[in-house]
């Protein structure tokens, strides 16, 4: 085992004893990421993967190794002055490149950004910088990070799974599942807008986060949709990401979105178990729905048997621990998670994308033009991909005058009867009286690289089962919790009331500890099973 | 279903969308939208209430948990030149684009 296989919360206590330095920490990360990830996305590299590049994680954009070492060593100046160095110092960490870190390329996986050097840093990466915490690199995502596999990335190769390098990593936080789930760093920055770091998450075998939101600052978050996207965190284990939380949560000056709820003291209470909470099942999370390949047609059919299993097995721990579970819990509303998504992300989205105009920064077309609008034409055409297109011709679409009642608003009311769902479970005074919700995260484990990019549809339904949460603002979590018959992961998910992160981590917890001697929690992912 | 973004609507929404496509490019964006609107299709068949409120945000917006509006103060940007320095053509301290054609309004 090497100091980048350790958790976040173990490398800090090493450290704070003495017993390795920053640096050492940092120079393992950086072996570890020289050994598997192989080169970063580009867009003026080869597209001809050789199999080299097939078996390789290919999870980041830019590496900042050389402000790394500088940080490191800081860190280090401070444990030797006796200087406090934060509540994560020397942990390495990862940003998804939607991220803005100012002096470095702030791309969003797209052409129209690839030359911005961001002017300042958003704050949740701020904060953990403030934290101690040691950013070895931007990684990378869904261009704009609209995608649930990565493959829309700008910035090629982009990112496989470390557990199978022919299937996809997840998206759109793909490198930061792919580079903690490869043992690169143990903690990572992602977006969740509709399911981006907990799909991932599942996906990659590792602990993804959507934060309440308001719970984490956007500021310095190159929008996407901007009343669903929540930055969190990834990370190795339940600990690991309740201490990421609790630096990167709280109000900014910056967000008047950003809540000014306290943030709690989330490892203070994250070993109490979970005797005595209400967990939910709800036969809506157990039915998945797909449009057809050749029609279109949507059709529904059961969840695939391994992971609906590993839901149930799950129950089954928490309720030997105390839990009481409440099956049955309806959810009716959340097959319209996905269409109400595909309006109000699109309206959001086109919005945001119109900034984007060779005018003030980024991509300007390099054709001489005697026309400004030829020029804005020009340029949104060279430098955006075809998804980013998509979305905003739909998001024009859906908001026109004459459609706007029958697409826009309708979602947003549809978006009240999802919350509805969530505030009835919750209700104190209700029948339910959940503490959380425990679902699968994904309809599927990972699928192959190339399988479903290009239909839009099919793509976005991978999310069908995390939106939900996005729309109801409610915080969410993704747990490993099994090894499917192809050796992929299997993820769990744990939706909560606003602002109880502590109820998710409390029973992720003892669910880590419930299975912790599991024979899948001994198998390594393939680009780690000859260290 | 017949496709209800015509070659005619298409070509308009990429006009106010500020593109300009390829003949591969619009035919797979063209399908691709008509495809996304079967799914959004089913929204339809959700019974709505008049009296079902619209939710621009999940969690709803509440004095006691919300930011307080700050106050509306100037504040000088400490390195402008590093904002300007993003921009892809600048002259004199001036952004420069080419000129702005001049409509005539009806």
């Amino acid at each position: 085992m090497e100091l980048c296989d350790y958790t976040a919360l173990e490398l800090t206590q090493l450290l704070r004893k003495k017993e390795v330095s920053a640096v050492e920490i940092l120079e393992s990360s950086l072996n570890r990421i020289t050994k598997v990830d192989g080169r970063p996305g580009s867009l003026t590299g080869s597209t001809q993967l050789t199999d080299e590049d097939k078996k390789k994680v290919h999870a980041f954009i830019t590496r900042t190794d050389d402000i790394a070492r500088a940080q490191a060593q800081e860190i280090d100046r401070k444990i030797n002055a006796g200087e406090d160095p934060g509540p994560l110092a020397g942990v390495p960490f990862t940003v998804k490149d939607i991220f803005c870190v100012k002096d470095t390329y702030s791309t969003a996986a797209s052409k129209i950004l690839s030359n911005f050097k961001a002017p300042y840093t958003a704050t949740p990466v701020e904060r953990m910088l403030k934290a101690g915490a040691v950013m070895v690199g931007k990684v990378n995502l869904d261009e704009f990070t609209y995608g649930s596999s990565n493959e829309s990335s700008a910035f090629q190769p982009s990112p496989r799974n470390p557990w199978k390098t022919d299937r996809v990593p997840g998206g759109s936080s793909g490198g930061s599942a792919a580079s903690v789930g490869a043992g690169e760093v143990p903690l990572s920055l992602g977006t969740d807008t509709a399911g981006s770091i907990r799909q991932p998450a599942a996906f990659c075998g590792v602990v993804g986060v959507k934060p309440t939101y308001g719970r984490v600052s956007r500021y310095g978050l190159i929008a996407f949709a901007s009343s669903l996207d929540c930055p969190g965190p990834v990370a190795r284990t339940v600990s690991d990401a309740a201490a990421m939380l609790q630096v990167i949560g709280g109000a900014d000056s910056h967000d008047a979105t950003a809540s000014p709820q306290d943030v709690p003291d989330y490892l203070s209470t994250i070993e109490d178990g979970v005797k005595g909470m209400r967990i939910g099942l709800s036969p809506d999370y157990f039915r998945i729905t797909y449009p057809d390949p050749k029609t279109g047609d949507l059709l529904s059919q059961a969840l695939p048997p391994e992971i609906e299993n590993a839901v149930r097995s799950a129950a089954e721990k928490l309720a030997a621990m105390g839990a009481e579970i409440i099956e049955d819990v309806p959810m009716p509303n959340t097959r319209f998670g996905i269409p109400a998504y595909f309006v109000i992300s699109r309206v959001e989205a086109a919005s945001n994308l119109h900034r984007y105009d060779g005018v003030k920064y980024g991509l300007r077309s390099q054709q001489s033009f005697n026309d400004l609008n030829k020029m804005y034409r020009f340029t949104r055409n060279e430098g955006f991909g075809l998804q980013p297109k998509l979305r905003i011709l739909m998001g024009m679409y859906v908001s026109a005058a004459q459609y706007s009642e029958q697409y826009y608003r309708r979602a947003l009311r549809v978006r009240t009867l999802i919350r509805k769902d969530f505030e009835t479970a919750y209700d104190p005074q209700g029948k339910y009286r959940l503490d959380a919700l425990l679902t699968p995260t994904t309809p599927t484990t990972a699928f192959e690289m190339a399988a479903v990019y290009g239909d839009s549809v099919l793509m976005q339904y991978a999310d069908q089962l995390t939106v939900p949460a996005n729309h109801a603002g409610v915080p969410g979590i993704s747990l490993p919790a099994g090894i499917d018959a192809a050796g992929l992961p299997i993820g769990i998910q744990l939706l909560g009331a606003d602002f109880n992160e502590s109820t998710l981590f409390r029973i992720g917890r003892a669910f880590e500890k419930a299975t912790e001697n599991e024979s899948w929690r001994q198998v390594k992912p393939q680009v780690l099973q000859d260290s | 279903m017949s496709e209800q973004i015509t070659q005619e609507v298409f070509e308009h929404l990429v006009g106010l969308a500020a593109l300009q496509l390829n003949p591969d490019q619009a035919e797979y964006l063209r399908k691709q939208l008509n495809n996304q609107l079967k799914a959004i299709h089913e929204l339809e068949a959700i019974p709505l209430d008049e009296d079902i409120p619209i939710s621009l945000h999940g969690v709803p917006y509440e004095e006691s948990g919300s930011a307080k509006p700050r106050e509306d103060e100037w504040i000088k940007y400490p390195d402008v030149k590093a904002l300007l320095d993003q921009a892809p053509q600048i002259e004199d301290g001036y952004i420069v684009v080419p000129d702005i054609p001049h409509t005539e309004l009806k």
